[in-house]
């Protein structure tokens, strides 16, 4: 598989210059925005049962993100967490375990410690989250602290007001900055927060943008603005990765985030994810899903298919 | 002609009550429902498993406002249902008679007996705490105090033969007393029940404390007796075959509190019995305070 080096040599003509990027930016194709909720919406009707649900159960359990993004977090609801995360079912031990835990910064090594040895991982936010208003020695360094703490993967927020603004090459930068800081020891995620990006044109240049620069991941929203990820803007980025792979060879992982609180809808991304870049993506080193309360609501589920019985919030935890 | 001759016939369509909504059933299901005398009265929603499980969703949210809420604003509520009934009595009547083949001044008197026990019902939200609960004494320096809980989400499984003041009968003391319940009607006679829903609805009750489901109790009875999410089950229209038994015997995994069929004249004054049957005590120990030698026990 080509390197992401490559693929940045590839469009080095295309990032020479602010007005070079925004001309290709400029020039995708518009997004038929009726035409892309229809079809989001559309995937979303087929019925997943039996043991397709179960594997879907097991699938989604399996590549979620367990978040915790709070200013209230304490090193004991990280570690709670993160033992969650290990083992998300106590009463049923064939439970996958979930992808990683999803923290601030400061909370990694804590982190990192409570999920030794079991190959969960460990993604933390950085570059100033969920704002990104800050210089970018601040975010660099915001990394570094990160990565020195043990995170596995590095969840950055784009400059939405230099997005909006324009200056695309100063986004552009940004991004590739904070990739040259995680080198080889961290994947980077690369947050868009697409309820800030106003049109789904947007979202499409935004997902160009974040995967000329170097990211491993393109991910839909912090979490903490009023939309988060929907269905259409998950298809458009999903689209936008398979075209990206077809130019360059270069796959690149899509995490939906913020939103997603039950079964029924996680399963609908999945379904979103096989019917447009296929099953190469149908793993948690391709796809991911940033939740907390969902894992509960698969986890009953799965209990219900377990036993033949409803469950209910008594048997799993409350976070 | 008059205009009223001329006019076309305006069918009402009977909905489940869900969350404090009028939902069809899931499934799309629905079947026929007729009078005493076997003619047409209306298609009703068939619930499936699925609109049980729903409903049991919507009544565990309603838990807590419902439970935390004073006991005399709870006996508010339930008389509004009172007046809200009395204003709907015709209709009511109307469709006790049907049901149950009464003549229209018996059908009155099931309604106005109906009505009358959601009064009496309101009445005791505030009294039952004290004749339930209470001090007890114990040989200490201690207040030791019992007070009456509600369990948490009660599956009722509704007289068949009395449609209304039967269902009235179980329903009331469940709510009276802080619990949410998932009442599956009479699968004969489920007009007056989905009529309650509308009256329920506009009584200042919380969506979700009360849901009701049309269908078969054979079909929905079994999930809801297992379902990990359910506290109770009352299987007053559990006569069925062996139903009764079954249901006891799933309801037996998490421990629900089971009241079982009993023969019951619904037109007898109830005592406190239903009501008794889905309450809790807890008890709390607390120093008095004021038993020291220097007139503290700190």
């Amino acid at each position: 598989m080509p390197t992401t080096a490559s693929a940045a040599s590839a469009f080095a003509d295309v990032t020479a210059s602010d007005s070079a990027l925004r001309r290709f930016l400029h020039g995708l194709p518009g997004v038929d925005a009726v035409g892309l909720e229809a079809r989001a919406a559309s995937l979303g009707t087929r019925s997943i049962k039996t043991t397709a649900k179960a594997y879907a159960i097991d699938l989604a359990i399996s590549m979620i993100d367990l978040t915790t993004l709070e200013g209230a977090d304490t090193p004991g609801k990280v570690r709670a967490l993160a033992a969650k995360a290990v083992n998300p079912d106590p009463t049923d031990r064939t439970t996958p375990t979930t992808a990683a835990v999803c923290v601030y910064p400061d909370m990694v090594a804590t982190a990192k410690a409570a999920v030794a040895g079991s190959g969960v991982k460990v993604a933390s936010v950085a570059t100033a989250f969920p704002a990104g208003r800050a210089a970018l020695p601040v975010k660099l360094a915001d990394t570094a602290d990160a990565i020195a703490a043990g995170a596995d993967e590095i969840d950055m927020v784009i400059d939405r007001g230099a997005f909006l603004a324009g200056h695309y090459l100063k986004v552009y930068e940004q991004i590739a900055a904070i990739k040259a800081e995680c080198g080889d020891r961290a994947r980077l995620k690369v947050i868009f927060e697409t309820g800030e990006l106003s049109t789904y044109d947007n979202i499409r240049r935004a997902s160009w943008l974040g995967m000329m620069a170097g990211a491993d991941f393109i991910k839909t929203s912090t979490g903490k603005v009023a939309v988060n990820a929907t269905p259409a803007n998950t298809l458009l980025m999903l689209e936008a990765v398979r075209d990206f792979r077809a130019q360059t060879g270069v796959q690149i992982g899509v995490k939906p985030a913020g939103g997603i609180r039950n079964t029924k809808e996680a399963i609908k991304f999945l379904v979103l994810v096989n019917e447009t870049v296929g099953e190469d993506w149908l793993d948690n080193h391709w796809f991911r899903f940033g939740a907390s309360s969902l894992l509960n609501d698969l986890l009953m589920q799965r209990q219900k298919l377990a036993t033949g019985r409803y469950s209910g919030p008594d048997y799993v935890t409350v976070d | 002609m008059s205009e009223s001759a001329t006019r076309l016939s305006v069918f009402k369509t009977y909905k489940l009550y869900v969350g404090g909504k009028f939902p069809r059933s899931e499934s799309g299901r629905v079947y026929e429902v007729s009078d005493s005398k076997g003619k047409w009265l209306a298609n009703v929603p068939l619930s499936s498993r699925k609109d049980a499980r729903d409903a049991v969703v919507a009544a565990r949210k309603a838990f807590g406002g419902w439970a935390g809420a004073t006991a005399y604003n709870r006996g508010q509520i339930l008389y509004r249902v009172a007046e809200m009934l009395e204003g709907r009595r015709e209709q009511f009547v109307r469709e006790v008679a049907d049901a149950e083949g009464l003549s229209k001044s018996k059908a009155a008197a099931v309604v106005d007996a109906a009505i009358d026990r959601w009064v009496w019902y309101a009445g005791w939200t505030d009294k039952i705490a004290q004749v339930v609960g209470g001090a007890n004494p114990v040989a200490g320096p201690y207040f030791n105090l019992s007070s009456p809980e509600p369990t948490g989400v009660v599956t009722v499984i509704a007289p068949q033969e009395s449609s209304f003041l039967g269902l009235v009968s179980v329903i009331a003391p469940a709510i009276a007393t802080g619990n949410t319940v998932v009442v599956v009607a009479s699968e004969k006679s489920p007009l007056p029940a989905l009529s309650l829903g509308e009256v329920l609805a506009t009584s200042d009750l919380p969506g979700g404390v009360v849901n009701i489901l049309s269908g078969k109790a054979s079909e929905m009875g079994p999930h809801l007796a297992a379902h990990q999410d359910v506290n109770a089950i009352d299987l007053t229209g559990a006569t069925e075959g062996d139903l009764a038994r079954d249901l006891e015997i799933a309801a037996a995994d998490n421990l629900k509190r089971v009241l079982r069929p009993r023969t019951e004249d619904f037109t007898e004054s109830p005592g406190t019995d239903r009501m008794t049957a889905f309450l809790e005590t807890k008890t709390v120990w607390h120093p008095t305070g004021s038993l020291g030698a220097s007139g503290s026990s700190y």
